[in-house]
């Protein structure tokens, strides 16, 4: 680096800029697709707010609900946000944990096995979870709402009444945990299972347990990672769509009451749900509410890839 | 074939960093000449700045003069690839293409490069550039096999037999032999002193003897320090280097007192 | 290893000389004590009548406990905090295996019933109750599944080539970013996406099968960009330097030595990329919509696909219910037949074409 430096070349190599016809070719379309991609992303913007000018200019008892865009997407934000925050705080220790056990517990013959499973979840479809949420989830989870009910009703969460179907906003979060807990796990195993084999080994010399190792020389290294991947499983689960419009039932406004069968909708939901009946102003509105679902899960996954890739650049692994 | 090399006044950068400076050598047709030096000084780096292959590393350029029989291969009308096919390369670790089969391999750069060629003379190239390899008698039987298939040692001259079935002028070597056993090592060495019949030979070694062994010409790189720029400090005929140099620093690097 | 020597290093700790000798539980001791408490729970579970939730927290919860407690009178506090984190991160796992055995349960079983020669061979042309099948959904699945692969594969791969071969400095470092950023956008917003940009060209209410492919596109390119990328960065850079080094072009390079040698990841990656997107629901609802008629054209009107199929089957079943439902579960069923039926292709292609190394 301190060697002498001599003017930095302005003139680059000309000689650089021989290249055959064929080179010159590829590359351009090699850049090309790249620049494809960021124009289709700017695309997806510029198209949203197009498409979404005439819900937010119409005056505002024409949009849906008869007070203008901002409160039809208000308790629609709300909703969002409340299934994505119990789905991430199911998924993420549950995640880490699993993580841990495939990296540093289980035999290392069917660790990969055990991961591979794991993976299966994020391949089933999310319509399919929506079923399984209507038919399996939501019933065995009816008595668990009724004892709730009577014994944690104090609390905001549990006030009731439960619901006897059990399509509620704590089911349809805990599809959605399940549905992001391979995103989670996924992430820590691979940040987990690069934590430093010397620092791991210094531990287990000093005679500590297994656990302690972890703790020391583990999860230190490992924490911007998994809070990065909670993020991106933040990310998922905010925009997630079937599960959550077939498992849940709507009826609007705020609350933050798990258990009921009232529940504010979530903007992915409600345009799955609104979308295939919706003409005119209404599918305007609908794309509105889209274009702020985009606005939240960019914010949220720029984020997260923001957290994930200053860990990349500590890392030192490049 | 073989061509004279004349390098004047060379500098190479890799961004900002000055690697190597002021080289000032001629390397001798038919020949092997030597590189020798300790690690980081620069040799590897001016070795491949011989056929631009230092080009690859993103942010690497060179100044001054590299000429190969009265052409200059910084001209700004030189394309790389051209200088890569006049000057061919072997590799500090043996890399057949994997996905080929020793045949495939052999005429890889004729493929590769699109050249139509009749099946018989690919067979005829592909024989001579094996045996010219000393390889031939050990593969003849299983040509459709793949290369990564062979040991260490035979891969190496898998990978000659590819650099030399292009036809180059100049065979640059990168420590050829320092992934190798003595056996293969060996059989590499008397390679050598039969391809320089045919090709201007330039080897960087670690293997001070094996510099001793094989080449006419020597010479030493060296450093003065972290961060500084390598240089060619000596460049003599590989008898005097190694009994009467005319540095200090050599005769310090070649009697072990450093390095 | 270290089970022998008696000076081992240990922190300073209460109870440790008393116990030091022959401290520590036999070899399946954890297991055992775990199982202990587990029996305990279905004991208790079985008093105050059954039920498996119950006894699944219960059994956690009391297995935790009770390895705590036994290790810690047994080998002290540290061994004992090692095996309740052991039981807690086995439990973890177990706990998410619950759901999937769940759910694979609940599918085959309410969809096996119609899994027969007419729900493949048949459309819903004219049907109300019972009969009927999915093969127009079948087919739309497919045609604009292969769309979107036609889309998608040449512009994935050509990015990750640029990401890996190409690219440099900023646009790089902008791409790379923004294609992470783009695997998180919500499948639902690629389909309005689709909506809005045809919407200006054909006029609202736009429903047709090429939407469907640019939607899922948005949603597949960045999942083949970011594998392929992976995958070429795993192609040595010395299978490039010896290319260049015969005097071959970087274009030929690429095209001749590092595809050839990552084909086996490259397919795999795109296999399931394919299985990402085949089941997805979201955006086809928006901008395919449904139909019950076989439509083989994806330029012109709506199209049925296999996941909007199911997610009509049930929420609109007709009168009487049942037979909609069964054809749901049904093609649920089929939906995941066909992804993990990719996902051991993709296995299997890496498996298979995968260069011999012999090194």
């Amino acid at each position: 680096m301190t060697s002498l430096d001599t003017k930095p070349r302005k003139a680059d190599k000309p000689a650089r800029a021989v290249r055959s016809a064929g080179d010159r070719t590829f590359a351009g379309l090699s850049t090309g697709a790249g620049i494809l991609i960021l124009v289709v992303l700017a695309g997806v913007a510029a198209f949203l707010i197009a498409e979404s000018l005439d819900a937010i200019s119409a005056p505002a008892a024409e949009v849906p609900g008869g007070e203008g865009v901002w409160s039809y997407v208000g308790p629609l934000v709300f909703g969002t946000l409340l299934a994505a925050v119990i789905a991430l705080l199911v998924a993420t220790p549950l995640g880490v944990a699993i993580a841990l056990f495939i990296t540093y517990y289980a035999p290392k013959r069917i660790a990969a096995t055990l991961g591979y499973l794991i993976d299966l979840l994020a391949a089933i479809p999310s319509v399919v979870y929506g079923f399984w949420g209507l038919a399996a989830l939501a019933p065995s989870l009816v008595p668990f709402y009724a004892w709730a009910e009577r014994n944690l009703g104090f609390l905001p969460f549990f006030a009731g009444p439960a619901s006897v179907t059990g399509r509620t906003m704590l089911t349809a979060g805990l599809v959605l945990a399940i549905m992001i807990l391979p995103i989670i796990s996924a992430i820590s195993r691979e940040v987990f299972s690069q934590a430093p084999a010397l620092h791991r080994e210094a531990a287990l010399a000093l005679g500590a347990t297994r656990w302690e190792m972890i703790k020391m020389a583990v999860l230190p290294y490992g924490k911007s990672g998994v809070i990065g991947g909670a993020m991106l499983g933040l990310g998922r689960a905010l925009g997630e769509t079937l599960a959550v419009a077939i498992v849940l039932s709507v009826s609007g406004g705020i609350t933050f009451d798990l258990i009921s069968s009232s529940n504010p909708s979530t903007i992915a939901a409600n345009i799955a749900l609104q979308f295939p009946e919706s003409s005119g102003l209404d599918v305007s509105t609908l794309i509105f509410t889209g274009l702020v679902l985009f606005v939240i899960t960019l914010a949220v996954n720029m984020l997260a890839r923001y957290v994930v890739n200053r860990r990349a650049d500590f890392s030192g692994a490049n | 074939m073989a061509k004279r090399i004349d390098v004047s006044d060379l500098d190479i950068f890799y961004g900002n960093f000055k690697a190597v400076e002021g080289v000032n050598v001629s390397i001798e047709p038919r020949s092997v000449t030597a590189l020798i030096g300790p690690s980081g000084c620069g040799k590897s780096t001016f070795l491949r700045s011989l056929n631009r292959m230092h080009e690859v590393i993103p942010g690497a350029r060179v100044e001054g003069k590299v000429v190969i029989d009265g052409q200059d291969l910084y001209g700004s009308d030189v394309d790389p690839v051209d200088v890569r096919r006049q000057i061919g390369m072997v590799f500090q670790r043996p890399n057949p293409f994997p996905t080929m089969s020793i045949y495939d391999n052999v005429v890889a750069g004729v493929r590769l490069n699109s050249k139509k060629m009749k099946k018989n003379d690919l067979d005829d190239l592909v024989e001579s550039s094996l045996r010219g390899a000393n390889l031939w008698n050990e593969v003849k039987d299983r040509l459709d096999r793949p290369g990564s298939g062979l040991s260490g040692g035979q891969q190496q001259r898998l990978c000659i037999a590819r650099a030399i079935a292009v036809q180059p002028e100049v065979l640059l070597m990168d420590e050829p032999c320092s992934a190798l056993d003595p056996i293969s090592t060996l059989a590499i060495e008397d390679l050598m002193t039969e391809l320089k019949d045919r090709f201007t030979i330039v080897i960087v070694t670690h293997n001070m003897q094996q510099a001793a062994r094989v080449s006419e010409q020597t010479g030493f790189f060296n450093l003065n320090g972290v961060g500084q720029p390598g240089r060619l400090i000596e460049f003599n005929p590989t008898e005097k280097i190694f009994s009467n140099p005319d540095q200090k620093a050599t005769e310090d690097y070649i009697s072990g007192r450093f390095g | 290893m270290s089970t022998a020597t008696p000076v081992r290093p240990e922190a300073p700790e209460p109870l440790a000389p008393a116990v030091r000798q022959r401290r520590g539980l036999p070899r399946f001791g954890g297991t055992a004590v775990f199982a202990a408490g587990l029996a305990l729970a279905a004991v208790l579970t079985a008093a105050s009548g059954w039920s498996w939730g119950l006894f699944a927290v219960l059994g956690i919860v009391l297995g935790c406990l009770v390895t705590y407690v036994v290790s810690r009178v047994v080998e002290g506090r540290r061994k004992a905090t090692d095996r309740l984190v052991t039981a807690l991160v086995s439990s973890a796992f177990a706990v998410a295996m619950v759901p999937l055995v769940s759910l694979i349960y609940t599918v085959v079983s309410n969809g096996v019933g119609r899994l027969d020669g007419t729900f493949f061979s048949n459309s819903m042309v004219g049907v109300v109750g019972e009969g009927g099948g999915a093969y127009h959904a079948i087919m739309g699945t497919l045609i604009i599944t292969a769309l979107a692969a036609v889309i998608s594969v040449p512009v994935g791969l050509l990015a990750a080539i640029y990401l890996v071969e190409y690219g440099k400095g900023r646009l790089k470092k902008v791409l790379t970013f923004f294609v992470d950023v783009m695997t998180g956008i919500p499948s639902i917003v690629a389909g309005l996406f689709a909506y809005a940009l045809f919407a200006i060209f054909f006029g609202p209410g736009i429903r047709f099968g090429l939407g469907g492919a640019v939607a899922l596109s948005v949603l597949m390119i960045p999942v083949v960009v970011r594998s392929s990328e992976e995958v070429l960065k795993l192609v040595p850079n010395e299978l490039r330097e010896a290319s260049y080094a015969l005097g071959v072009s970087k274009w030929r390079t690429i095209l001749k030595v590092v595809v050839p040698t990552a084909i086996a990841g490259l397919g795999t990656s795109v296999t399931l990329a394919i299985a990402r997107v085949i089941g997805e629901t979201a955006p086809l609802l928006v901008i395919v919509g449904i139909t019950a008629a076989t439509n083989f054209d994806p330029f012109d009107g709506r199209m049925a696909t296999l996941p909007v199929y199911a997610y009509y089957q049930l929420t609109q079943p007709g009168v009487p219910p049942e037979f909609g439902i069964e054809r749901a579960w049904t093609a649920a069923l089929v939906l995941i037949i066909i992804v993990m039926a990719l996902n051991v292709v993709a296995r299997l292609i890496s498996r298979f074409f995968a260069p011999k190394t012999g090194r």
